[in-house]
């Protein structure tokens, strides 16, 4: 180990989005944890707030600053580490490394890259250098031909024949790449490409080979070892994000598997990473010929989940050997007496299944391919494919109960659909075989292996068997066992045997019944990296009905304590919900409990197995928590910090007498359900927006005509597109009822009265019996109408009237008074003048809480979990929650992944991630967050289309401020003049309708004349206009930055015309001092 | 087929684990033992370094590629490790009845009937698998529901070597150094790895006395069972030991190589089954991830003052191999022909030829 490494710089991924998600949070903190054990000091840059990561005593020193050349720089001249690490923070960090790296920065601060080289590094990501380089130990790649034009992209094609591939190099992956199969759809494709980068790579498409990858590990010594590998469900063509996978590999010989693990090996030793690195192959299903597709020299979503698969820590032996260590001085970190050089064998199957939430995006393309859409995703762990993918596909939440027996889904063609995949795939293909597809015929439409697809018909036909049944009596011990260990739930069963005739939550407590009384029940199993070979202490669990014994024994001491986790990332609820289980987890370890964990989100640190004392990775559904829970036999449960999952459990649990810690059930479901809650409020005297339950058109105008236009239109029901809408008139309210929403006395429609131009508020707190103990009060930047998810947060307020803060916190003191509540929660509210609202109240954790607690210094989990869990509090101080400074919190969007998707916001939430920062005002907060999701301080020209008067007005301020800096306004008709009318010098710009005037919108973003757009739509709804969307996608798609929202365009440009980038203060957390 | 019919795996101490029949309908009884292998059955059935056991697979779902057609030219098989199936029973989890692949020609459970094997699938072989780790061996038998055995034989009382060594001398290639192959249940892959380097071989039995035959190197193999039951093999080798020629063993011939060296062999409390079994070079930085199948080691303390072990398990620090401290003479307890398991150690045989 190279002793004079005394403090290093670890570069986080910043915000989540698609394609860089929580698995960097997972591997940053690891490399933290093995920096920290051999006593280095560690600095941190990440400005995302809501990872584990950047928690008080994970690193030494956190900055929440962009993760960009020249704040890592700055950081560095700062803090003068003489180490850094450039694997951990994902694309984005490894993309800054090489800049720095190529810019001399490194050098001049002479600072040593631990773990594989840059030059290693810049040999995998430069295409060409990559082919080379592989080609030097006759290694077969996929021959692209790298062009800098589209003309020779053209050629290239031609030559290699369609179908081809683009790749834009350096690209986050995928990002601007596509398959295109003729000369018209390269034309479009090279276009984007080229605006993400100046090279790109047109390749021959490998399209129906397999997909196969491994995970290498390597050791300075040269010592390598393969941890895992992994197989596609689908085959190339798909980016292995988009693509179920299962570990390990399933349909591959000795040979093979050998074959291609051997020639990892060799890849790596040549490439000469240092650390751990990841391995993709296109595989032939007809013979042993391969192509390497490529090589990602830094820990990467495969490896978070090869190390959740096999319970190796790759991250943190990584950090390791960055460090200088051999593979042989490290210890597995499962067995504790075994070393790290060796690899897990399995003793069962890992399968993964993205989590898309494309019905969240207007007008987005839901075909899945080369580039990757999906936001999340779930590991299901069993002892046979049947069951490991029915539980994955429970775990995506989005209300499919299994591989069978879910609502039917419309499919129109069902051959197209299984040729062209969609992010429904695997349930186009539960359509098909109900529909008599043979095994043959999906796999010819869909290039599945066979083996995948006659699984699946086992499942299939076991459904049948059960569907058969007339009666429950019928139900023989064999077919409940069968189905049972091919992943069936009791809901499935219950479905499958009653049909619709009964309710199926109550019929799926019958089949509980029946199979516990009849000796039918899951078995716990440990993942072990042995396979029972050696007896391993580990507490990394999973349930199974494929085995007959537990390998735990049971205390029944009720010392211990569940945390329900937060399951797959999605839009609303990420990396801030794993903040707060783990939390939730180290408070109840502190307190003397034993902390027991279920999730099964392998991007997440709180599925470390280190972070509880148990671990299952399995379901969060009634029927598993209740298996966990009549095994563990704890003192309770806590459902209130994992996000909307475990908050929809809690009714139920409570009835079959779990002891749910905290707030009541009953209190939770007065709280969510909308009639109770809304009584409540009425009972307390406070205000709230007025809304009705409506199941006609005609009551549906009644109610309109009282409240006015807009109004927020909620169905219960979704035919297609988004679950909310706001209508604006008449016209609107109809299209959406008919076309989107079917209004019924079964589905009724929620509407309520819209409040335009009001503050939105929120209260994150804490309350112990009914008495706040802790709160923080933020404010929007936005005026309501944007999610809360999506609107930029400012803590603390700084634009709020006194008395609306005393009137918030008095709402608040009596809600929580009334709800009786003991642990987290969160209150929004609409102000307008001192007129106060209350839109919702959750009473769980909020997705703001990691971001109060870090910007408070207060951390609100570890007070609600002591409060939970009867532990003495002493409330913060009241001059605790007087700041000198403004925390921010910024929304990350990922529209660039999601073509055609409109990039509005509107009231479903659309961003993926977030980031929090924190300057002496807000100019300073609000330039540092903006910076840190993407955008740029604008060179020269800007362009404005700024839709109603209103929002014109708003803007005014803002554009001559811009004037003033001496930036060139362009703007579109009605703006353009507003802006002359106000003596604002700006250039008319024609909209896309007008293809023939010059100059033309669309032809300056694509010839990158303008760094800056902002466009503003007319109005709240969905209805895109033609126009606009064609501006606002175009910025998109040549990734200049857009701005669609008034207040918060006004805020950036403010701050960025009042300071310059060097005037934002290089300040660490721990300088922001509170009293 | 019948996939239902009922079967049970008994063990000796009383245990039982229930689960269907595939395969061969038929009761059979041997020695149980376990391997974490998660690929290659096609090859670990046909090692007949198996014979006389029942093989429990950890890996629940097997079957998955179905088994491709071999062939046998010349006394060497194509695809597998020998001519036929060795293990007597194989008892899985999940038996996949439809397989998927390119070069298969038949299912798992087809090629076990055409060899007479019967197995059991849809037993927790992880459970299984603590059982015999904590007793090192055990005996057993599956018996599909309807059929009956009695007793159980130990198969260990037989000299499994002498079953399974070739009867009489078989020679290969007409070219290159000679090498003499003493067969104490050579895997086939041993014969292909040493014939892709250029030489010939004269494969012997394993009591033949090939102190008279004409060759260059002496390669000991691999093979089944007890040690013990090979001293006429470990007097042979003890002659050689007084030449020069060069000498390379693989896991029986690394514990018949040592006892002929003097040392001597003990039981392993865990043995090693699988193809993880990390083993670092003695004195170097090198280590190399092995494919190994033995629960009888080499005791380092006992080596004789002429020899010094050549690499470590990293695991439990046994010996995974030795060298003679001047002669060319040197073993391995792992099986760097692999085949099933990673080929890291190949070069072992590259060693030996560069020697001859």
């Amino acid at each position: 180990m190279d002793k004079n490494i005394k403090k290093v710089l670890l570069l986080g991924s910043g915000a989540l989005k698609i394609g860089e998600a929580g698995e960097f949070d997972y591997s940053g903190s690891q490399a933290l944890k093995a920096m920290k054990e051999e006593g280095i000091e560690t600095v941190l840059i990440n400005p995302n707030i809501a990872t584990v990561q950047t928690s008080e005593g994970v690193a030494d020193k956190i900055y929440f600053l962009p993760v960009t050349p020249y704040f890592v720089e700055e950081v560095i001249k700062k803090e003068k580490p003489q180490g850094i690490l450039l694997a951990f923070g994902g694309q984005t960090a490894l993309n800054c490394g090489v800049e720095l790296y190529k810019t001399g920065v490194l050098e001049k601060y002479n600072l040593k890259v631990l773990g594989t080289p840059v030059q290693s590094i810049m040999d995998t990501e430069d295409r060409e250098l990559f082919v080379r380089k592989l080609d030097q130990i006759d290694v077969k790649t996929i021959k692209s031909h790298a062009v800098e034009t589209i003309e020779n992209a053209k050629i290239a094609a031609k030559d290699l024949g369609y179908p081809v591939i683009l790749r834009a190099a350096y690209a986050l992956g995928g990002l601007g790449s596509g398959f295109c199969d003729n000369e018209d759809e390269l034309d479009i494709l090279a276009g984007k490409a080229f605006s993400y980068s100046t090279q790109v790579l047109v390749e021959k498409s490998l399209k129906g080979w397999k997909e196969i990858e491994y995970e290498v590990v390597r050791d300075c010594y040269d010592n390598c070892i393969t941890v895992c590998n992994m197989e596609n469900f689908d085959p190339l063509g798909i980016h292995t994000g988009e693509s179920i996978v299962v570990a390990p590999s399933q349909t591959l010989t000795n040979s093979e598997y050998h074959m291609l693990r051997e020639l990892s090996i060799k890849i790596v030793r040549h490439i000469g990473i240092v650390g751990e690195c990841n391995v993709q192959y296109a595989f032939d299903p007809y013979s042993e010929d391969y192509r390497v597709i490529e090589v990602n020299a830094r820990l990467s979503r495969s490896s978070a989940l090869a190390s959740k698969a096999t319970g190796y820590p790759l991250a943190f032996v990584a950090a390791k050997l960055g460090l200088g260590y051999g593979l042989f001085e490290l210890k597995n970190s499962v067995t504790k007496t075994t070393p790290a050089f060796f690899e897990p064998a399995l003793d069962y199957i890992v399968c993964k299944i993205p989590r898309w939430d494309l019905s969240k995006f207007q007008g987005v393309s839901r075909e899945i391919g080369s580039s990757m859409k999906s936001v999340g995703e779930v590991m299901a762990i069993g002892r046979s494919f049947e069951e490991a993918i029915q539980k994955g596909l429970r775990m995506i939440g989005q209300g499919a109960h299994g591989f069978v027996a879910n609502r039917e889904i419309i499919v129109e063609d069902i051959d197209k659909s299984l040729r062209e995949p969609t992010d429904n795939r695997i349930f186009v293909i539960s359509k098909a075989f109900q529909k008599g597809y043979t095994v043959d015929q999906i796999h010819e439409l869909t290039k599945i292996d066979r083996w995948f697809l006659d699984k699946l018909q086992n499942i299939v036909l076991t459904s049948k068997k059960l569907s058969a049944l007339e009666e429950i009596e019928e139900l023989s011990d064999q077919l409940l066992l069968k189905a049972k260990k091919e992943g069936f739930s009791d809901f499935q069963i219950a479905r499958l045997i009653f049909k619709d005739r009964t309710d199926p939550d109550i019929t799926a407590s019958l089949i509980r019944t029946i199979r516990k009384e009849r000796g039918i029940k899951p078995v716990v199993k440990q993942i072990d990296t042995l396979a029972a070979e050696y007896p391993a202490q580990t507490n990394y669990l999973y349930l199974t009905y494929n085995g007959t014994a537990n390998d735990v024994k049971y205390l029944g001491d009720h010392k211990s304590i569940i945390v329900l986790g937060s399951g797959a990332y999605r839009i609303g609820s990420s990396v801030e919900f794993d903040w707060c289980s783990v939390n939730a987890l180290q408070t109840i370890r502190n307190t003397g409990w034993r902390g027991v964990m279920i999730n099964y989100n392998p991007e997440t640190v709180s599925t470390d197995y280190d972070m509880c004392d148990r671990l299952y990775f399995d379901e969060l559904t009634y029927e598993r928590v209740m298996d966990i829970y009549e095994l563990e036999n704890p003192h309770g449960m806590i459902v209130s910090v994992g996000g909307q999952i475990p908050n929809n459990l809690a009714l139920k649990l409570d009835k079959s007498g779990v002891n749910l810690l905290g707030t009541s059930a009953k209190s939770i479901d007065n709280a969510e359900d909308r009639h109770k809650f809304s009584s409540m409020l009425d009972r307390l005297g406070v205000d709230q927006p007025r809304w009705k339950e409506l199941t006609t058109l005609h009551e549906v105008n009644e109610f309109v005509d009282i409240v006015g236009f807009p109004v927020l239109v909620r169905p219960s029901y979704v035919l297609s597109g988004a679950a909310m809408n706001v209508c604006s008139n008449n016209s609107e309210l109809e299209q959406f009822l008919k076309l989107a929403a079917n209004v019924s006395k079964k589905h009724p429609v929620v509407v309520s009265e819209f409040i335009q131009n009001a503050k939105e508020i929120e209260l994150d707190a804490v309350a112990k019996n009914g008495e706040i103990i802790a709160y923080a009060v933020s404010e929007h930047i936005e005026f309501a109408g944007v999610h809360s998810g999506d609107a930029t947060i400012q803590f603390p307020p700084q634009k709020l009237y006194v008395e609306t803060s005393r009137r918030i916190k008095k709402i608040a003191r009596r809600i929580a008074e009334e709800l009786n509540i003991t642990g987290p929660f969160n209150i929004q509210f609409l102000a307008k003048e001192n007129d106060i609202k209350v839109i919702e109240c959750n009473l769980r954790a909020s997705r703001s809480f990691p971001f109060v607690s870090k910007v408070l210094k207060i951390n609100f989990i570890e007070l609600a979990a002591k409060v939970m869990t009867g532990t003495e509090v002493t409330p913060p101080s009241n001059s605790a929650f007087d700041l000198d400074y403004v925390g921010i919190k910024a929304s990350q969007f990922s529209f660039s992944r999601l073509q055609k998707a409109d990039p509005v916001l509107g009231v479903d939430m659309a961003s993926t991630g977030e980031v929090g920062c924190i300057g002496d005002d807000t100019n300073e907060a609000i330039l540092t967050a903006m910076l840190s999701v993407g955008y740029r301080i604008p060179k020269k020209n800007i362009l404005i289309s700024s839709g109603s008067a209103k929002q014109k007005a708003d803007l005014l301020m803002a554009s001559k401020l811009l004037s003033q800096k001496g930036y060139n306004l362009y703007a579109t008709g009605g703006s353009h003049k507003y802006l002359i009318d106000n003596n604002i010098p700006a250039t008319l710009v024609h909209w896309p309708s007008e293809p023939d005037m010059q100059p033309q919108a669309m032809q300056m973003l694509k010839e990158k004349q303008l760094d800056f757009v902002i466009n503003i739509p007319k109005n709240l709804t969905q209805i895109e206009l033609e126009n606009g969307y064609k501006i606002r996608r175009a910025a998109v798609d040549f990734n200049v930055p857009l701005i669609t929202n008034a207040r918060l365009a006004s805020a950036f440009i403010i701050a960025f015309c009042s300071m310059n980038i060097e005037d934002i203060q290089i300040k660490s957390w721990d300088e922001y001092k509170t009293y | 087929m019948h996939p239902n019919k009922p079967a049970t795996l008994h063990l000796e101490n009383g245990a039982e684990f229930k689960g269907h029949s595939f395969g061969y309908d038929q009761a059979i009884d041997g020695e149980v033992v376990f391997s974490t292998a998660m690929v290659g059955y096609p090859e670990s059935l046909t090692d007949p370094s198996y014979s006389g056991q029942i093989l429990c697979v950890t890996y629940p779902l097997v079957g998955n590629y179905g088994v491709p057609e071999d062939s046998v030219e010349g006394n060497l098989s194509k695809l597998f490790e020998s001519e036929k199936i060795h293990v007597r029973g194989l008892v899985i989890s999940d038996y996949s009845f439809k397989y998927s692949h390119w070069n298969a020609k038949k299912s798992l459970d087809e090629w076990l009937k055409e060899h007479k094997i019967p197995g059991i699938y849809g037993v927790d072989t992880r459970e299984l698998t603590k059982i015999l780790r904590e007793k090192g061996s055990m005996l057993g038998k599956i018996v599909p529901q309807g059929a009956n055995l009695e007793i159980m034989e130990d198969p260990n009382l037989v000299n499994q070597v002498d079953v399974v060594s070739c009867k009489e001398v078989i020679r290969y290639g007409n070219e290159g150094k000679k090498i003499v192959l003493v067969d104490c249940g050579v895997k086939h892959n041993i014969i292909r790895c040493l014939l892709r380097r250029g030489v010939q071989i004269i494969r012997v039995p394993w009591d033949y006395d090939f102190s008279k035959l004409e060759y260059d190197g002496l390669f000991i193999s691999n093979g089944p069972g007890n040690p013990d039951f090979c001293d006429i093999t470990v007097e042979n080798i003890k002659k050689a030991l007084s030449e020069d020629r060069p000498i390379f063993g693989i896991c029986m011939g690394n514990q018949l190589l040592s006892k002929a060296g003097g040392a001597q062999t003990f039981k392993l409390k865990y043995g090693h089954r699988s193809h993880n079994q990390p083993v670092r070079m003695v004195n170097t930085t090198r280590c190399f991830i092995t494919s190994q199948n033995h629960g009888y080691a080499v005791d380092n303390n006992t080596l004789g003052s002429d020899w010094e072990p050549l690499f470590i398990n990293m695991n439990d620090s046994t010996n995974e191999g030795i060298k003679h401290k001047s002669k060319p003479f040197f073993s391995c307890q792992f099986h760097p022909e692999a085949s099933s398991g990673p080929t890291d150690t190949e070069f072992l045989f590259d060693d030996f030829i560069k020697l001859l």
